[in-house]
């Protein structure tokens, strides 16, 4: 691992060019993916002037806020130096209970979702405590998701409590509510992990666990509530979804997998652990999300959509690379 | 019959611009774009469907009918639809036809589509949306033929394998649900076993060999389409003879039918499913509705029925590996709309003609 990584983790352990060296790859992480989202919107805005205006906005961000919770919860994930290949199923199994349960008895979906929560808690401590692969597990969890989805709601169908539609269509004055809500998480995200002292030992147990046993923090406590912080995530995106939705499908969220680790990685994530930020994930989320908008707006076939996606994702590592090596 | 929202805005809107009353052909469509969201594209019939929508609105084109057309696929995923289906809206089709991933999923995206005055048309697999023009088959109705065919031919009495499609879809729950009703009628008639094919030889084959064993002797086997030629295999590996089973339009299925009844002794039955051209109706509909015509919210489509007589022409006409279909024309759906909206018979399935 290079040295301005390392000063990135430890902050003000390091000083001096070393610092600076962390700010500079620290902005190009964020700043890279922020650029390409830029030239996105550019292009779509000038093939298609009326995506500019408060509806167009909505139209084409429509499905905003469950992808950007579901790589928030990811990102939580990836943080730690783990990979979550069961957060799709779990958007599933989220939609499912807001579509029934949640609807029927009130308090029991509450329940049931706040149960998901502490689920993800626990297989957190399981990965630790085992010393277990996360990818197994959460591999392993994902068809646990899937059944439980399809026990609760066998085929699409039921409907959630009405607040739920209307809180996902709320209109706020000036700005739509999916750029809003990506602005107030992302400096939410941003303010929690990058700078409060509990955010910087989080970030740490996925770069530098030992350090931080050696301060005095449990790593078990920080895993379980990083995979906690996953789990409410994942299951505001997937009331999100159900908003969007008005409806349960135990299938709905699968492609949300690939794409949530997507955005972390392209907004300037790596898995190496300890490397994530809030404000690149949710830029990275917005990039995934319009690649099949973009490619719509140019006239190329939505076949390509799945290979533009992993394209993108190889360019941004590749640049990545590139950058890492002229700075040796 | 209550008109939508959508119906009210297309129709001022063309009447608006046009001026002119709207008669068939006379209000003009030729600067506008219908659009085709389909949510997946991965089987046979599916891909059929696509051809067919080629067909149709190239040769609209070619005429001067609409000025362009463009096919997003989903990959079987409804908020991928669902965003395609946004991104359509902002690029200012006129008309958007739906094949959708789910009966409800989508409901949102195409309300608001029909907010910006986009007419919405959906087909085979359904959104529920108020707003949305339905292209519908009825599959009760289909259970019900069956239910009626193997009935009379049984003499009323005998034993009956049911031979289902994907379950928890509404298409599966439907047939079912006519195939039940049906033999209510018929005290006679016992339905002693029931599995999950999934419209897929393969997988019918391999259910059907499971249950035999099972089961006393069967007379007849009703199924969904995409399931009579796996059922016939699994019948003759467990050395059973034969019992009467309902074809679904799939060339295998007709080739089988065409062996069995030229072999000594015969065999008779009959082959029914939606088809694929159904895509080629929705088109039409679309196009319909943005020429200012007066369309029911509701087309129901008769579904393809191949009686013995047909067959061969039938059989002709269909690739190996494809789906019996007809190429709706214009002047067609526009007796089908007519017959909807005067609740007559609908007209006769065209003739098949060789797919190119």
């Amino acid at each position: 691992m290079p040295a301005d990584v390392t000063a990135e983790m430890a902050a003000g352990i390091a000083a001096g060019a070393g610092e600076r060296g962390a700010r500079r790859a620290a902005a190009l992480r964020v700043g890279l993916p922020a650029a390409a989202l830029v030239v996105m919107l550019s292009v779509i805005f000038a093939m298609q002037p009326r995506a500019m205006s408060y509806f167009g906005l909505s139209v084409l961000l429509n499905f905003t806020l469950p992808a950007i919770f579901a790589a928030m919860a990811q990102m939580a994930v990836i943080a730690v130096g783990d990979i979550d290949l069961g957060i799709g199923p779990f958007l599933s199994l989220v939609n499912c209970i807001a579509a029934t349960l949640l609807a029927t008895r009130p308090l029991f979906g509450w329940l049931a979702l706040a149960a998901l929560v502490a689920a993800y808690a626990g297989m957190g401590a399981l990965i630790h405590v085992r010393r277990l692969p996360s990818i197994v597990v959460t591999l392993g969890a994902s068809f646990v998701w899937l059944g439980l989805a399809l026990l609760v709601l066998p085929s699409p169908g039921g409907a959630p409590p009405g607040w739920l539609p209307a809180l996902f269509a709320w209109q706020p004055p000036f700005v739509p509510l999916p750029v809003l809500a990506s602005i107030l998480l992302a400096a939410l995200g941003q303010f929690l992990l990058m700078h409060t002292s509990y955010g910087v030992v989080l970030r740490g147990i996925g770069g530098h666990p030992r350090a931080i046993a050696r301060a005095g923090w449990s790593l078990l406590a920080g895993r379980m509530a990083l995979y906690a912080l996953a789990g409410a995530s994942g299951v505001i995106a997937g009331l999100a979804l159900t908003g969007l939705n008005t409806a349960g499908d135990a299938t709905v969220g699968a492609q949300y997998t690939l794409t949530s680790i997507a955005a972390v990685i392209v907004g300037g994530g790596e898995f190496v652990g300890g490397i994530v930020t809030p404000l690149g994930t949710v830029i990275g989320a917005w990039i995934m999300l319009l690649a099949g908008s973009l490619l719509s707006f140019l006239n190329i076939s939505t076949d390509w959509q799945l290979s533009v996606q992993g394209g993108i994702l190889i360019v941004v590592l590749g640049l990545r690379a590139l950058n890492r090596w002229s700075a040796a | 019959m209550k008109l939508g929202k959508c119906l009210v805005v297309g129709a001022a809107l063309s009447l608006a611009l046009m001026g002119s009353p709207a008669r068939a052909g006379d209000t003009s469509t030729a600067k506008d774009g219908i659009a085709l969201s389909n949510s997946y594209a991965g089987n046979g019939w599916r891909q059929q469907m696509l051809k067919m929508w080629g067909l149709a609105s190239k040769d609209a084109i070619k005429r001067g009918v609409i000025a362009r057309t463009k096919v997003v696929n989903a990959d079987n995923s409804a908020p991928q639809q669902a965003s395609q289906i946004g991104d359509l809206t902002l690029q200012g089709w006129k008309a958007i036809v739906i094949d959708a991933a789910s009966p409800t999923a989508l409901n949102g995206v195409i309300q608001q589509a029909c907010s910006a005055h986009i007419v919405v048309v959906v087909f085979d697999s359904l959104a529920t949306a108020p707003c949305a023009y339905k292209v519908a088959y009825n599959y009760v109705n289909m259970g019900l033929m069956e239910a009626n065919y193997v009935a009379k031919r049984l003499g009323g009495k005998g034993n009956v394998l049911e031979v289902r499609g994907i379950a928890g879809t509404s298409v599966d729950h439907d047939i079912h649900r006519g195939i039940v009703e049906g033999f209510a009628k018929y005290p006679g008639i016992k339905l002693v076993g029931s599995v999950h094919g999934n419209w897929t030889q393969s997988i019918a084959q391999k259910e059907v060999a499971g249950i035999l064993p099972t089961l006393p002797k069967v007379a007849a086997v009703v199924t969904q389409g995409g399931d009579g030629y796996g059922t016939y295999e699994a019948f003759k590996a467990a050395g059973r003879p034969t019992p009467l089973i309902i074809m679904g339009n799939r060339q295998d299925e007709l080739a089988l039918w065409k062996k069995l009844a030229s072999a000594p002794g015969g065999y008779r039955t009959f082959s029914l499913s939606s088809a694929p051209g159904v895509s080629s109706i929705a088109f039409w509909v679309a196009q319909r509705i943005l020429a200012g015509a007066k369309v029911p919210k509701t087309v129901n489509v008769p579904l393809l029925v191949i009686m013995s007589k047909d067959l061969d022409a039938w059989l002709k006409a269909v690739p190996p590996g494809g789906v019996s279909t007809p190429l709706y024309s214009q002047q067609w759906t526009e007796r089908l709309m007519a017959a909807n909206l005067a609740h007559t018979a609908p007209p006769p399935s065209p003739v098949p003609t060789s797919m190119p």
